[in-house]
């Protein structure tokens, strides 16, 4: 491509950075370039190589983002799209050290925006959810050229257990000799002694639906995907961002190789010969377990021929939608894309593609194990197996909770020892849920009851709130969090979630202006072109209908 | 080409076919909008091969650039046509049903293996081969070129090299595969077909076949001279054998255009008398005894021109043009009516009309049609006929129809102008995005991107020079020299120095290069020049 | 090729397969509001103006995209449509300078009594959008809505860049990129409601890989990137587009026959342009075609005056 590139050179250690991640694109031989289509094919490097850059100097200085696009024959002006899409990537000059605060619904409420003046090395920043409400308030440090590195200030979390975190605080997650002695891997075994194609049939047989929100039938999207033609890609979506979530984090850190157990069965019966995992960038101690694991059951000879990539977020909610999370992993802004056509005919790289979140995929060894009849038996007909819900807020005994589906809402308040102070709402599904009152405690958790009652499991947030709580700050800290959050392509959702916080300000002094927000919700929810817009009102509608503002 | 002076293809068949070779055309500056359509082609999946001394901007979107040395092309393709045949990709149908000579050919491209050409073209042999099996194995493929090709004392051999090619493989004749030669002006293409060109009268008709010309004359009701003219080299050696004495030059700059442009100012000094009649005061009108002032065609006029597609199209009158200025019909005209003629004032309608009667190529294109139409591809025989999108399906036809496809075997010749100890570095020419020809138009307007006029130095031959960027140098060939500025330039390699055509007045290229030209086209060896580069003041 | 039959608003209409349903659509002369759709470009379905209600579809479509299926049952101008439709322009016209759009778009947000007033009156410009991090806002008090109003980029001789009028409708960015030009000047930079077309770093265009070739003001439909000609007669109320001429005619700076429309005002060229239907061009130019008529311009008794003198002439005059 005959790309114009800045005049600014890279710093010696940017050019070592660089060099160690991206081979030359193009080779020489005399008078002769051989390049073109071959070289053009490196743009997935894109995003791992700015985030090298951050990691290493702390920020992306034009002659690292140009010594980058030159490599990779990227225009500089489309890497600097990108490089300005995440928030954990900066292309201005700042300190090594920089504290991202979390300023959000759950730390907010527990001496979370008291952290912000705290004296700190660097720079202080805001940022949205970190997923660790079960240990409120946190924050996550990026460190140029060293670790980066969460700091939790509450108490360690439950974690009630059902098949699914077993193994969660029993076992060695650096261990692949201690997972396998506690029944790991033998679903991979069992999957290939029954073959690919049994494998889908348990699936479907288990009625197993996808937990990232739209609850679509798993073992569907499988069967789809194995009847494309190859290449095809598995993806396991990582990228837990929904404010008030947590649960894929504890699993990823304390069983991380289950994930990749599971991974490796799914790209089996769907025939996938590479599969990324898209681990959310302020979720350090998950990527390096995950990192781990995978690289021991690789060398145990575990993978076979599948190829697996741990691929890092760099701050954007977005990604964790999944077309959005595919352009991202192949070096273009994440910005969802209009369906169809659906990732199982046209995904990741434009080829077939499987993507389930990780609590999804960590069903599979059950299924397998114990057939997908048994796996069925449990929870409802519509709504089988467990569930993995994230409790967080004004509860006593915060943390992640593994339950059958079917068990009411007021069940798990219980597990989790009941309401601290007097309940004034529920956050069900998390920021793109909904405020639900005491009168849903009876409801039971499942798919069919909460679409029955208007909300939605969601991401299975369970967050309460006291009578104590501001909940205008809570709602607007909500509204802030999508507009800083939407990717800005569409309308409805780039300029009506800055209606809709305005109008959420404006309430803080007279009514709010209820048809405004209606209209514009509705707007959001039929013209968006993703789930992001579709959903980013709805707890400003809920909180309004319940009184909260 | 077989007949008839286009480019077979049209620029919509680039878009989906399998293999392209841009040979000698640095498309990207010169035909900008051509190369929208090559980049589409890429996006759909075709291979790219770019064979150009320079990597230039079109040779960094290739999937091989071959930086081959300046003057070197027929060495090139004929070893490919060896590779071709030797590892039995030649079509071998194609070749028994549409051509002649092949035997003749076979022979004659034996003479190139791999390491001689290499040998000459400065290209791997490992290189040449691939590109020789990508376009044999190609499902269609085509060979675009411009002035690289043409710009050299061997530009018809050169072109005649691509041609057999093509006519080994079957690469013309059909959707998607073609032979591409890019026209640098808007009406180059429409000069030749309307018989502005020595040999031929209007729709390429031999001016020496009795039976044509005589129809002709009855149209024109008057006689033609049964002998072809002369092309522009051969005016400028007639001039100066005394031989040609008048001159009337319309939209010509010969006197900054030519090669060895003080030989051929020497050469229009020596005329008796000399018409300019331009939409400029050029440099040739300066010398001009009488200059009739023009219209601009494009802006100013109505008239038709016609692309390198073969696509004929209107231009209109959107501006009065200043002062005294007429359009070339009218001054046409108005001469004619001087004469006794008797034409009047014929509109420019008019006299497109006669021309389709003379033409059989333009029969069809009435003005109603081409405004309809957005243009038609000649041949157009009659008025419901749409055009041809690609010309010489006759070749695939079985058996041929009409005379089959000579191959016309030739042999590499090295550049006239030789590189020696004094003279080391080989200097060739191009056009910057932003120019036009010897810039006298595109210095109009206030471009962010120019350049300017340098003289353009790979990194190695910068640093052994010693030479920085922006400092001024002499730039000496045989037969003159000019001081600009140096640029460095990575697309450039040791040895090789490039200056653009467009800065006349500040660096007049022309004062370099040779004059050698073709015989057969009359084209001079723009190309290749042999200069040597000195910091200015030493 | 195979045919589909569909109904649209009680209509029934058979077409090719593949094509979109806005393509069904204007085959029985159904027009539909486009912002971020020309027929020469990918379609990237971000204005959303285009929506239309499918049976059994949650949401709402963007016609100008989605693919017509046999029995689709498709309604453009049902209540659902209508409201989408006017909050969506209301949005726009809330945040953006809408002044600069065509008579149509004009004629569709009339249609649908678009207010965009309702969100308060605009907030004052800024001046450091493009200096705005991802995730990271200035705090809301909600008295005013924001808008993205901010200085004009004037770098160079040819073109500006008015942001202020900016729809991010992704067209120059396409026509820039693979859709046409391939160069990649500008992208779309920054995120959510801060999310901008922009150079690398934000550099002018001239430092930046701009070939000012002039396809990206060809697209633009609002008005925000325009000939730096007509910019500045704009500015000394000289342009006047009911006394200009457009005349098609044949670019002359190389053999490839695009296609010029050249406009025209008191016999000086003020704007040239590319018919978007023409095979060759479909609407795209170089620099030279798109810029290098000035030297028509300076002859005659007008030599070096410059156009807007002649044009206020010209204006006296007449």
């Amino acid at each position: 491509m005959d790309l114009r590139f800045m005049a600014d050179e890279p710093s010696a250690v940017e050019r070592a950075v660089i060099a160690r991640l991206i081979d030359p694109v193009e080779s020489r031989n005399g008078q002769v370039v051989r390049g073109g289509h071959a070289a053009r094919g490196h743009r997935h490097l894109l995003l791992p190589a700015l985030a090298a850059v951050q990691s290493e100097l702390g920020w992306v200085s034009r002659g690292a983002l140009n010594e980058i696009c030159r490599r990779l024959l990227v225009p500089p002006a489309e890497a600097y799209g990108v490089a300005s899409f995440y928030a954990l990537i900066s292309t201005d000059p700042r300190p090594a050290e920089v504290t991202h605060v979390c300023d959000d619904i759950a730390c907010r409420q527990v001496g979370g925006l008291d952290l912000l003046s705290q004296p700190s090395g660097g720079e202080v920043v805001t940022t949205p959810c970190l997923g660790q409400c079960d240990r409120r308030p946190a924050m996550f440090v990026q460190r140029a050229g060293g670790q980066d590195e969460v700091l939790v200030s509450g108490p360690p979390a439950t974690v009630h257990a059902g098949p699914l975190l077993r193994r969660v605080g029993k076992v060695d997650p650096s261990s692949l000799a201690d997972f396998r002695k506690q029944g790991g891997f033998e679903g991979l075994r069992r999957a290939q002694d029954i073959g690919a194609e049994a494998v889908v049939a348990e699936v479907k047989k288990a009625a197993l639906k996808g937990r990232g929100g739209a609850a679509f039938p798993t073992g569907v999207k499988w069967e789809a995907v194995a009847n494309e033609p190859a290449p095809r890609y598995l993806v396991c979506n990582a990228d837990e961002s929904e404010p008030g979530t947590f649960k894929d984090r504890v699993v990823m850190e304390g069983d991380p190789f289950a994930v990749i157990e599971a991974i490796t069965i799914a790209a089996f019966a769907t025939g996938c010969e590479k599969a990324y995992i898209y681990v959310r960038g302020e979720y350090p101690l998950a990527t390096s377990r995950i990192t781990a694991a995978m690289a021991a059951s690789r060398e145990a000879g575990l993978l076979g021929e599948l190829e697996i990539e741990v691929f890092r977020g760099q701050g954007a909610y977005i990604c964790g939608e999944e077309t959005a999370l595919f352009n991202s992993i192949e070096g273009f802004r994440g910005e969802p894309r209009q369906k169809p056509p659906f990732p199982a005919q046209a995904g990741l790289f434009g080829r077939p593609t499987v993507i389930n979140n990780v609590e999804t995929l960590i069903n599979i060894p059950e299924i397998v194990l114990g057939g997908g009849d048994a796996y069925a038996s449990v929870g409802t007909p519509d709504s089988t197996g467990t569930r993995l819900f994230c409790l967080s807020g004004d509860l006593a005994r915060p943390g992640t909770y593994e339950i059958e589906m079917g068990r009411t809402l007021g069940d798990l308040v219980e597990l989790a020892g009941g309401f601290a102070g007097e309940p004034k709402a529920i956050l069900l599904g998390g920021a793109a849920g909904f405020f639900v009152s005491s009168d849903y405690l009876s409801m039971p958790l499942t798919f069919e009851d909460a679409r029955a009652r208007g909300v939605t499991l969601g991401s299975g947030v369970v967050m309460a709130f006291n009578h104590d709580r501001d909940m205008h700050d809570i709602v607007r800290r909500v509204a802030r969090f999508f507009r800083d959050e939407s990717c800005g392509q569409c309308v409805p959702c780039r300029v009506g979630t800055v209606r809709i916080e305005e109008a959420v300000a404006r309430a803080r002094s007279a009514p709010i202006d209820r048809p405004l927000i209606a209209d514009l919700d509705r707007a959001m929810k039929d013209a968006s072109i993703c789930g992001l817009g579709h959903t980013a009102a709805s707890v400003v509608q809920s909180a309004m209908a319940m009184g909260l503002i | 080409m077989f007949g008839a002076g286009g480019g077979t293809s049209s620029y919509e068949e680039i878009e989906t076919t399998s293999v392209i070779f841009l040979w000698g055309s640095n498309a990207r500056a010169a035909h900008p909008i051509f190369f929208h359509h090559l980049l589409r082609g890429l996006h759909n999946g075709a291979r790219l091969y770019v064979v150009d001394p320079r990597r230039s901007e079109s040779a960094r979107w290739a999937d091989m650039w071959m930086g081959i040395d300046v003057g070197s092309d027929i060495a090139l393709a004929n070893a490919m046509a060896n590779v071709i045949i030797e590892r039995g990709l030649a079509n071998h149908d194609f070749v028994n049903n549409a051509t002649t000579g092949f035997e003749a050919y076979a022979k004659t491209v034996a003479g190139y293996p791999l390491e001689r050409a290499a040998e000459i073209t400065g290209i791997p042999g490992d290189a040449i081969e691939q590109a020789a099996i990508a376009y044999a194995t190609a499902a269609t493929a085509q060979i675009v070129w411009t002035l690289g090709i043409t710009e050299h004392h061997n530009a018809t051999d050169n072109v005649l090299a691509l041609t057999n090619l093509a006519l080994l493989t079957g690469h013309v004749g059909r959707y998607g595969s073609g032979l591409v030669p890019l026209r640098g002006q808007n009406n180059v293409q429409g000069g030749g077909d309307m018989g502005a060109i020595p040999n031929k009268l209007p729709g390429f008709q031999d001016v020496e076949d009795p039976v044509l010309r005589g129809r002709v004359e009855e149209i024109w009701g008057r006689p033609i001279p049964p002998e072809k003219g002369w092309h522009l080299t051969q005016m400028f050696e007639a001039c100066h054998a005394k031989m040609l004495r008048g001159l009337y030059v319309i939209g010509e700059n010969p006197a900054d255009s030519e090669a060895d442009s003080t030989h051929a100012r020497e050469g229009l000094a020596s005329l008796d008398f000399m018409v300019v009649e331009d939409i400029f005061m050029t440099s040739t009108a300066e010398m001009a005894d009488v200059v009739l002032p023009a219209a601009a065609d494009w802006a100013e006029s109505e008239g038709t021109v016609t692309s390198s597609e073969r696509r004929v199209q209107r231009v209109r009158k959107a501006l009065d043009p200043p002062g005294e200025a007429k359009t070339d019909l009218e001054i046409i005209s108005r001469l004619a009516e001087a004469m006794g003629a008797g034409w009047g004032l014929p509109t420019a309608e008019e006299v497109w009309d006669e021309l389709r009667r003379v033409s059989p190529l333009h029969t069809g294109m009435s003005y109603r049609r081409l405004d309809e139409l957005g243009g038609i591809q000649w041949p157009c025989y009659d008025e419901n006929h749409p055009g041809e999108k690609f010309i010489h399906h006759r070749l695939w036809k079985v058996p041929v129809e009409g005379p089959p496809a000579p191959f016309f075997p030739v042999e590499w010749v090295a550049p006239v102008d030789r590189l020696t100890d004094k003279f080391p570095l080989r200097m060739t020419t191009g056009r910057h995005l932003d120019g036009f020809n010897t810039g006298v138009q595109s210095g109009g307007f206030d471009s962010p991107i120019r350049v300017g006029g340098t003289i353009d130095l790979s990194p190695e031959d910068a640093e052994r020079l010693a030479i920085a960027p922006g400092e001024m140098v002499q730039v000496i060939s045989r037969r003159g020299q000019v001081e600009v500025p140096a640029r460095i330039d990575s697309s450039l390699r040791e040895g090789l120095v490039f200056m653009a055509v467009h800065y006349s007045e500040t660096a007049d290229v022309n004062r370099l290069t040779i004059e050698a030209w073709d015989p057969k086209s009359g084209t001079a060896e723009f190309k290749a020049t042999a200069v040597r580069v000195e910091k200015a003041g030493v | 090729m195979t045919e589909v039959a569909l109904v649209i608003d009680g209509v029934d209409v058979v077409v090719n397969e593949g094509v979109t349903l806005l393509d069904a659509c204007r085959s029985i002369a159904k027009q539909q509001p486009t912002l971020c759709y020309l027929e020469t470009l990918a379609p990237v379905n971000v204005c959303r103006v285009c929506v239309v209600e499918v049976e059994g579809s949650r949401t709402l479509v963007p016609s100008c995209s989605r693919k017509v299926e046999g029995g689709m049952v498709v309604q453009t101008d049902s209540e659902r449509v209508r409201h989408s439709r006017r909050v969506v322009f209301e949005m726009l016209a809330s945040s953006v300078n809408l002044a600069l759009v065509d008579h149509p778009t004009r004629e569709w947000m009339e249609s649908y009594n678009v207010d965009p007033a309702r969100f308060g009156p605009p907030a004052a410009p800024t001046s450091d959008r493009d200096q705005r991090h991802a995730g990271h806002h200035g705090e809301v008090v909600g008295g005013a809505a924001e808008t993205v109003h901010q200085p004009i980029k004037v770098d160079n001789s040819l073109y500006v860049r008015d942001y202020s009028r900016c729809i991010l409708c992704y067209k120059c960015v396409e026509a820039c990129g693979d859709d046409a030009q391939n160069t990649f000047a500008i992208a779309v930079a920054g995120r959510g409601f801060d999310a901008r077309i922009s150079t690398e770093f934000d550099v002018t265009l001239p430092e930046g890989a701009c070939v000012f070739c002039g396809n990206c003001i060809g697209v633009c439909p609002t008005g925000a990137l325009m000939f730096r000609s007509e910019h500045e007669l704009r500015q000394a109320d000289l342009w006047e587009e009911d006394r200009q001429s457009v005349t098609r005619t044949v670019c002359s700076f190389c053999g490839v026959g695009c296609n010029l429309e050249l406009h025209v005002q008191d016999n000086r060229i003020v704007k040239v342009t590319s018919p978007q239907d023409h095979s060759v061009t479909e609407g795209h130019l170089c620099i030279k075609g798109r810029f290098g008529y000035e030297y028509v311009q300076e002859l005659g008794d007008l030599a070096s005056t410059p156009v807007d003198v002649v044009l206020r002439r010209a204006r006296s005059d007449s």
